[in-house]
């Protein structure tokens, strides 16, 4: 009988097979359905079954670090770099972007709209005392919105609780917050056009060559992590980066617009 | 566990000595001697706390006596656990068909024999019900059926407590007509009653405890027509509560 | 209430990424549930019938460890599979087996010390019987499982339903790889994080038919078994 749960249990699990690699993955690429219409493209072309876990660039980071994943694709280049410093990473590749928004209700009772740039958006939100919902979970994008806050001269932390509100939760979960207290919140463009829940909440600020959004991509290293399934990740990454993947990547589109732009050249 | 027919029947004598057993700054037993030496019917009688189930259950080895000695036929309480057999004042039956009861509670020998089973049904009037849920039976049923599974192992000493308490008459009847049986193919049996009818009716020799001591033992007759100590007269006389 | 038209549109049009979860969901909650049943059934029960030094604290762990949140379950089994964990070369991170792992040591306990109870409890009503009886050691572990199997199955079925509901643990170990690890909690922990709240709500709204099936079956034996005196 025991014997009959353990095979059962082992039937269960799919080893990793010679063709299937994890992506230890940023939300964002995620949530906005960029996996679900690329990887059967990827599979069509290269045979290679990707299994995406979507967590938060720093969680993404520290568990290819604990070399639970073959390929890193997130959005904090200096991170990213410094992963591969470390040796953990083959190498690093831009691979695509996109740009941060700043969203808010519709009232936009900080008037972010009528900011010259997104540093006066951030001390115009701070001075208004106007609810700020952020990240707080060491992801890309909370990476990005703290290094705003500082160029900014600010330190939302001091209004922790009162108008700075951590979620410490994904982009989603963060948004649904947001929108929920009618505070403004920094995200990815591709996040915000798939997400279903916006109520009142429309993009209040936007434009500023800043908020910039670089993707990168990296394979794991073998050195660091035997275990790793090198000439799949290696194959993932090559297309990724290639004419091919990039145009792909290119051709997603969400209600007509495109969310992700490559650029591995 | 298992019993054998022509095992050697050797509980007699029957000796209990010095036994104690303290709770607290009280005594419960305070220094029992007790010797039991001829087969057939003892019935243990006494006021209501005097002690009764406390000895009978460590007779049976359900409770270690904080001092003295119990030997049955030169054997210790454990040697002669196999042999003995008790029938509680609840019966405690499985949550099984009263057949399942039977069958869970017989020797390897019964078990592979239904007609054996059947039969230890049908003396207790209980073939009928066979099938049903044990704890389904009314008390008058169940304790029959506790007595049918004591019996089953064949026990040469029967431990009865209280067993008959609160059953309807003709349980009653049936309960001890069968125990004189069982008593009259060669088994000890033992027990505890608080009814006196029931005592003048089984009792070939009678021990009556008081206080945690035992305070007369006496052949049946003797005991009902001439009791010797004042308690005890007391007692038949209607004049302790039980 | 667009929830609840949703979860039926689901259903009836037999959705066919929605049964892959929820099948998922179910056998994995089930396997777990199998595994936990057999170490923790007897574990409940030799800790109800037997004495050593160290049971009430045995005891008292079980408890605690029943209200473990999910989450540290699930860390703690990610940190043994991790690649660069002590069980990382069985490569079981991120399959159905490590939630399975995981759903085991969650539910374990549960089953554990809730089993623990109805046996001491039946222990009280036939310990007298069976030590006249003579019935000791591994005949008494069964007969106690086989009287108590009603109040059990309600136990098994409480397991069932905390790993069925379970997203701590499961999205930590599993990490909610469409096709692969996604099971009915995940996706909506999903669908929620992309806004998708009518689409979440339905899928709650399956997993709560689900539970209620659970639920009336568990009812539905401890009638049976009150009404046969056998609870």
């Amino acid at each position: 009988m025991k014997h009959l749960i353990i095979c059962a249990a082992l039937a269960l699990s799919s080893h990793t097979f010679a063709d299937t690699i994890i992506v230890q993955s940023t939300t964002s690429t995620k949530n906005s359905g960029l996996y679900d219409y690329l990887l059967p493209i990827v599979k069509s072309a290269t045979g290679i079954q990707v299994n995406v876990v979507a967590v938060g660039t720093g969680q993404a980071i520290k568990n290819a670090m604990r070399c639970d994943g073959d390929v890193l694709l997130v959005h904090a280049k200096s991170a990213e770099e410094k992963f591969v410093a470390d040796g953990f990473g083959e190498y690093r590749h831009d691979l695509m972007y996109n740009d941060f928004v700043i969203v808010g209700p519709q009232a936009d009772p900080a008037n972010v709209a009528g900011a010259s740039d997104v540093i006066d958006a951030l001390r115009r939100i701070s001075q208004a005392g106007a609810k700020f919902a952020s990240r707080g979970d060491d992801s890309g994008t909370h990476k990005k919105e703290r290094a705003l806050w500082q160029e900014a001269g600010i330190d939302p932390v001091k209004g922790s609780g009162r108008w700075y509100l951590e979620t410490g939760s994904g982009m989603g979960a963060t948004l649904n917050t947001g929108v929920g207290l009618s505070a403004y919140v920094l995200t990815d463009r591709a996040t915000w056009i798939t997400f279903a829940n916006k109520q009142d909440a429309v993009i209040t600020f936007e434009g500023d060559p800043t908020l910039f959004n670089q993707y990168g991509v990296i394979p794991v290293s073998a050195k660091k992590c035997p275990n790793v399934n090198q000439d799949a990740a290696e194959t993932f990454a090559r297309w990724l980066l290639s004419d091919t993947g990039q145009a792909a990547i290119a051709a997603y589109q969400v209600d007509g617009k495109q969310l992700f732009f490559p650029n591995a050249n | 566990m298992q019993r054998s027919a022509n095992m050697p029947r050797s509980i007699l004598p029957l000796s209990i000595c010095d036994l104690r057993l303290i709770k607290g700054d009280r005594a419960l037993l305070g220094g029992v001697n007790l010797m039991i030496d001829h087969p057939g019917i003892t019935v243990i009688m006494g006021p209501n706390g005097a002690g009764k189930s406390l000895l009978l259950r460590c007779l049976h080895g359900l409770i270690k006596p904080d001092f003295g000695r119990i030997t049955l036929g030169h054997q210790s309480v454990a040697d002669s656990s196999d042999q003995q057999a008790m029938v509680f004042q609840q019966p405690v039956l499985l949550r099984r068909t009263v057949l399942q009861n039977l069958a869970f509670a017989a020797p390897k020998t019964a078990k592979t024999d239904p007609q054996c089973l059947m039969r230890a049904l049908e003396s207790v009037n209980l073939a009928d019900r066979a099938h049903q849920p044990a704890r389904m039976l009314s008390g008058g049923e169940q304790q029959r059926l506790s007595l049918a599974r004591a019996l089953l192992s064949r026990p040469a000493l029967l431990l009865l407590d209280e067993a008959t308490a609160s059953l309807d008459p003709a349980s009653v009847l049936l309960i001890e007509s069968l125990v004189k049986a069982q008593s009259a193919q060669g088994t000890k049996v033992i027990l505890v009653s608080h009814d006196q009818g029931q005592a003048r009716r089984m009792a070939d020799e009678v021990v009556f405890i008081s206080n945690g001591q035992v305070a007369e033992q006496s052949p049946a007759e003797q005991f009902f027509t001439a009791p010797q100590t004042p308690v005890a007269q007391a007692y038949l006389a209607g004049e302790i509560s039980f | 209430m667009d929830s609840l038209v949703e979860a039926f549109r689901l259903i009836i049009s037999l959705d066919a990424d929605l049964f892959e979860i929820l099948w998922l969901s179910i056998k994995v909650s089930l396997v777990a549930l199998i595994i936990a049943a057999f170490i923790g059934l007897p574990l409940g029960t030799y800790l109800a019938i037997t004495k050593f030094p160290g049971r009430k604290f045995c005891i008292l762990l079980l408890n605690a460890l029943m209200g473990m949140p999910p989450v540290v379950v699930g860390l703690m089994v990610y940190l043994l599979l991790s690649r660069s964990g002590p069980l990382g070369w069985l490569g079981l991170l991120y399959t159905p087996t490590a939630m399975i792992i995981a759903q085991v040591v969650l539910i374990t306990p549960i089953i554990a010390a809730l089993s623990n109870q109805v046996i001491e409890h039946l222990h009280q009503e036939y310990s007298d019987t069976f030590y006249s009886m003579g019935v000791t050691g591994r005949r008494a572990v069964a007969a106690y499982l086989v009287d108590a199997r009603y109040a059990l199955t309600t136990c098994i079925l409480a397991g069932f339903g905390r790993a069925i509901a379970e997203v701590g643990a499961v999205i930590i170990v599993g990490g909610n790889i469409d096709h692969l690890t996604r099971v009915m909690t995940t996706a909506i922990a999903l669908e929620t994080s992309k806004g998708n709240l009518t689409l979440a709500l339905a899928l709650g709204a399956v997993l709560l038919a689900l539970s209620l099936l659970v639920n009336a079956l568990v009812i539905g034996v401890r009638e049976y078994a009150a009404k046969r005196q056998y609870a």
